[in-house]
């Protein structure tokens, strides 16, 4: 009886459960820390992005923290400049690809029939070539601005929410509450979102913190292969690719925004695993 | 703490076999609050005790901690467990682990889920023996293996041992796990609900197997269930559990004919009976959880005769009889729970056919599972429509509702011609018929609130926002629930009560017929009865017609004027209800009624 009784409680619910949790309050933490950079930084960054300021790949430079980069631009302030436009990707691929695969999927999990194989067959074929290979075929075709890179990213995360929400979705169609309300005769369109789609939540919370650690991950590597909307413009994943050749000489280069990224990919990591423990109800305490 | 005896250990000598329980007590690890609390029982070897209660009284808890387990975020405080000569709570883990299967071995509800599906039940069977090195070579626990087949009434030949658990059904499942829990001869066994999910007639050859098993080889079984019929068929002491304490303990006939406790003799009274035509009564209020149980009685917030005395400290074991014992402080003071109420169908005038169903078929991807039905349900009428799983009867009641496409022959609503899916029905024949699904826990959406969900069928034919809310109102006080429940969520309310809102917003479209699907099996017998009671008397304020599946024969007699029975997609016969079921014609019928246990049938 127990399974029964343990219905997906409200979102609210959720959060503050997710919240009660060590790894979502570090996750949390961290991810502010590094968010909060990006945004502030640039108003702390002693010197512009692509002024010169002593010679190339040199740690030890009086009136800087980290030294001068391989062109001589002070590294600290490249930096402190370089974390915004990765953000900002970041986020909107995100918003854009979790919203367009949830509602895909969804879709595909309660029409069924013809158009659901489309959906899904099409997600196939866009999952089994490699992210980062659509986003080069994409960006060497037609330039590397910044809508392309967001695209890029969208075309990869699409599919791969898609069918994670279809999964969920597909057993929320199953239940009697969507037969009640084709009985009542509601739309399709309401039944899709006002009764199926509420219903997965969980799922897509988990869903869009993965997302978006992927998308950060994806356009640093981009960057770091060169496709960037400025590129003499500081970026993080620039940094360590036009650093890593003098690693040895001048470390910091390449350090920094390695940190960087990594500590964003962690803080919101266990944000998200803090999210799916509590969906998956693994931490939760039972008394009957 | 507590009085001395419980009547089985009266009876002197020290027992060598069977099971003891003695001051049992389990906490909620995070709070420490009871889960159970000073539970006693014991069984002598070869006698069946049923330990009946609500969901959610902690029986199952009971059950597994005789195994020495408890579930997660649950904690054993104290207690003995003695399973012929051994504490089981006092072995470490390994110990634990080894008398469980040799010792005491333990049957699931579920057995489809019990067993493993990619492992032969040969397989299975064998790894039970090979565990505890049953017999001491191969060669034996072969030997023991073609006898476990035997002793459950399953097949021996070596091809039934290599079928995997799917190509069974669920009487043969339930049997391969029995076979399993009596592999190793152990003194004392836990049936958890083995017989609920499963049809009348294989129900019937399980307890047959189980009745034969314990007496055959002195087991000692706790026979953990909610259906009273099937205890007074097959247990020969019972105790009752309410909020984690048992506050009845006797024989079969002590229980059914002479019960002491409140609690009990609503039970008894609430139970349907296939024998007696009864009028069923239910039960206000539910028992209250862990941490949140009362000082006094916990039985005190639903008792009608509870006093100040009873609030204020937890009644000791009282001794009722010889070998029965209760926990009331108000026995023989009590007032009989009679309630004399004229039977629905007597005051209702039937009126013209509102649904007729001719030469429907109905079937799934081309199969076809359900041929020639031919049915009509009259205005102010119930027509109940039982079979067994299988049968076909949800399927006619979901092509009915519109909710399933794949039917040929003709319906008619109001004598129009019905379209096959919802969607294409007109908004009259959507509002006239009115599904209530089975399972209360998936039928309301669990983001919307309860008024959002009532309210939605207004809100599509451009009911007003005031309007509705007034009807929102008008109906939950209907189904006697408070208009503060328009507020709540799903998951803030018990099983009865969401399955009172799933027939709100059936009624807020004033509905002509009723589809009602199988609408009492997920709740408690007290609930059953006040649902029963609520359909009832809707049905005579109303004039509503309905339709009324299920597979709980018994619960006929008390709601049906008239029965379709249903074997195999065909209907074998229809009639009044008293005349199908008191005296059927078709064999059938009769197999189905004699396989059903009765209470009143096991006290002749």
């Amino acid at each position: 009886m127990s399974t029964m009784a343990e219905e997906v409680s409200k979102k609210t619910n959720f959060l503050a459960s997710a919240w009660k949790m060590h790894r979502a309050k570090i996750g949390f933490a961290i991810t502010l820390v590094v968010v909060a950079l990006a945004l502030v930084g640039p108003f702390f960054a002693p010197f512009t992005a692509t002024e010169f300021v002593d010679m190339p790949n040199t740690v030890e430079v009086p009136g800087t923290f980290f030294g001068t980069d391989f062109l001589g631009q002070d590294v600290w302030s490249r930096f402190l400049l370089g974390g915004r436009s990765i953000l900002f990707l970041g986020a909107m691929s995100t918003i854009i690809g979790v919203l367009m695969g949830a509602m895909l999927g969804v879709v595909a999990a309660y029409v069924k029939g013809a158009l659901n194989s489309f959906i899904m067959r099409t997600f196939d074929i866009v999952i089994a070539f490699p992210g980062i290979l659509w986003a080069l075929l994409l960006v060497s075709m037609l330039g590397s601005s910044s809508f392309l890179i967001i695209l890029a990213t969208v075309v990869s995360t699409v599919p791969r929410v898609g069918r994670i929400i279809y999964g969920a979705a597909v057993a929320v169609v199953e239940r009697d509450f969507v037969s009640a309300a084709t009985a009542i005769g509601e739309s399709r369109l309401r039944i899709v979102f006002r009764e199926i789609l509420p219903n997965t939540t969980s799922t897509l919370l988990v869903e869009t913190n993965l997302r978006f650690t992927y998308s950060i991950g994806g356009i640093a590597s981009l960057a770091f292969l060169g496709f960037t909307s400025d590129p003499t413009g500081a970026n993080w994943g620039t940094m360590v690719q036009e650093n890593s050749s003098a690693i040895i000489l001048q470390p910091w280069g390449v350090i920094l925004p390695v940190i960087a990224i990594a500590l964003l990919t962690i803080g919101t990591g266990l944000i998200g695993d803090a999210f799916s423990r509590v969906s998956a109800g693994i931490d939760r305490g039972r008394n009957d | 703490m507590h009085s001395p005896v419980f009547p089985q250990v009266l009876t002197g000598a020290v027992m060598t076999k069977g099971l003891r329980v003695t001051d049992l007590r389990l906490n909620v690890s995070a709070t420490g609050d009871d889960i159970v609390d000073e539970v006693r029982i014991s069984i002598e070897p070869g006698k069946v005790l049923a330990l009946v209660g609500e969901s959610g009284s902690g029986k199952t808890t009971v059950g597994l901690a005789v195994l020495g387990h408890s579930r997660r975020g649950v904690t054993i405080a104290h207690g003995r467990v003695e399973c012929a000569d051994t504490e089981v709570l006092g072995l470490d883990d390994d110990a634990k682990r080894k008398i469980r299967g040799e010792l005491v071995s333990y049957v699931p509800q579920d057995p489809a889920s019990s067993l493993n599906p990619a492992l032969r039940i040969g397989v299975q069977l064998m790894e039970a023996l090979e565990v505890h090195d049953f017999g001491g070579s191969v060669e034996s626990r072969k030997v023991r293996l073609k006898q476990m087949m035997e002793e459950v009434l399953l097949p021996t030949d070596d091809e039934y041992l290599l079928r995997y658990p799917h190509q069974l059904s669920g009487g043969q499942q339930q049997r391969v796990g029995l076979a399993m829990a009596f592999a190793c001869r152990p003194s004392v066994i836990v049936l958890d609900e083995p017989t609920t999910g499963l049809d009348v007639s294989t129900q019937e050859h399980v307890l047959k197997t189980i009745r034969q098993l314990t007496r055959d080889h002195g087991v000692a079984a706790l026979y953990i269930t909610h259906d009273l019929a099937v205890v007074a068929d097959l247990a020969d002491d019972v105790a009752v559990m309410y909020a984690g304490r048992i506050v009845e303990c006797g024989s079969v006939k002590d229980i059914f004919t002479n019960a002491a406790h409140p609690y009990t003799k609503h039970l008894v009274i609430a139970a349907p009976d296939i024998e007696g035509k009864k009028e069923i009564v239910g039960l206000a209020g539910r028992a209250p959880s862990p941490g949140k149980r009362p000082t006094g009685c916990s039985f005190a917030l639903r008792c009608e005769s509870a006093d100040d005395a009873c609030r204020s400290v937890f009644p000791a074991e009282v001794s009722v009889a010889t070998g029965h014992v209760t926990r009331c402080i108000k026995i023989g003071k009590l007032p009989n729970v009679v309630v004399v109420k004229p039977r629905a169908s007597q005051t209702i005038e039937s009126g013209a056919s509102v649904v007729v169903l001719q030469d429907v078929s109905a079937g799934y991807s081309g199969k076809v599972v359900v041929h020639n039905v031919s049915l009509s349900i009259r205005r102010g009428e119930c027509l109940a429509l039982v079979g067994e799983s299988g049968s076909g009867k949800t399927t006619v009641s979901r092509a009915i509702g519109g909710l399933h496409r794949e039917w040929t022959g003709s319906m008619s609503f109001n004598g129009a011609e019905l379209q096959k899916t919802a969607r294409r029905r007109t908004s009259g024949a959507r509002q006239g018929i009115q599904y209530i699904f089975q399972n209360p826990y998936g039928s309301l959406n669990p983001r919307r609130t309860i008024g959002e969900s009532i309210s939605r069928p207004l809100a599509i034919i451009g009911t007003s926002k005031s309007e509705s809310r007034k009807a929102v109102l008008d109906v939950l006080e209907k189904v006697n629930l408070p208009g503060s429940y328009a507020g709540k969520y799903p998951d803030q309310l018990s099983g009865g009560e969401r399955q009172r809102v799933a027939i709100a917003r059936a009624l807020v479209s004033n509905p002509v017929v009723l589809v009602c699907d199988e609408v009492t099996s997920a709740l408690d017998v007290l609930v059953q009865a006040a649902i029963i009671d609520l359909l009832g008397d809707l049905r005579k304020q109303l004039g509503l017609a309905m339709l009324f599946v299920t597979h709980n024969l018994p619960l006929v007699r008390s709601i049906a004027d008239e029965v379709a029975v249903m074997s195999e997609g065909r209907i074998v016969e229809v009639g009044p209800a008293e005349s199908v079921i008191g005296n059927p014609q078709q064999a059938y019928t009769k197999s189905l009624i004699m396989a059903t246990p009765s209470i009143e049938r096991s006290m002749r």
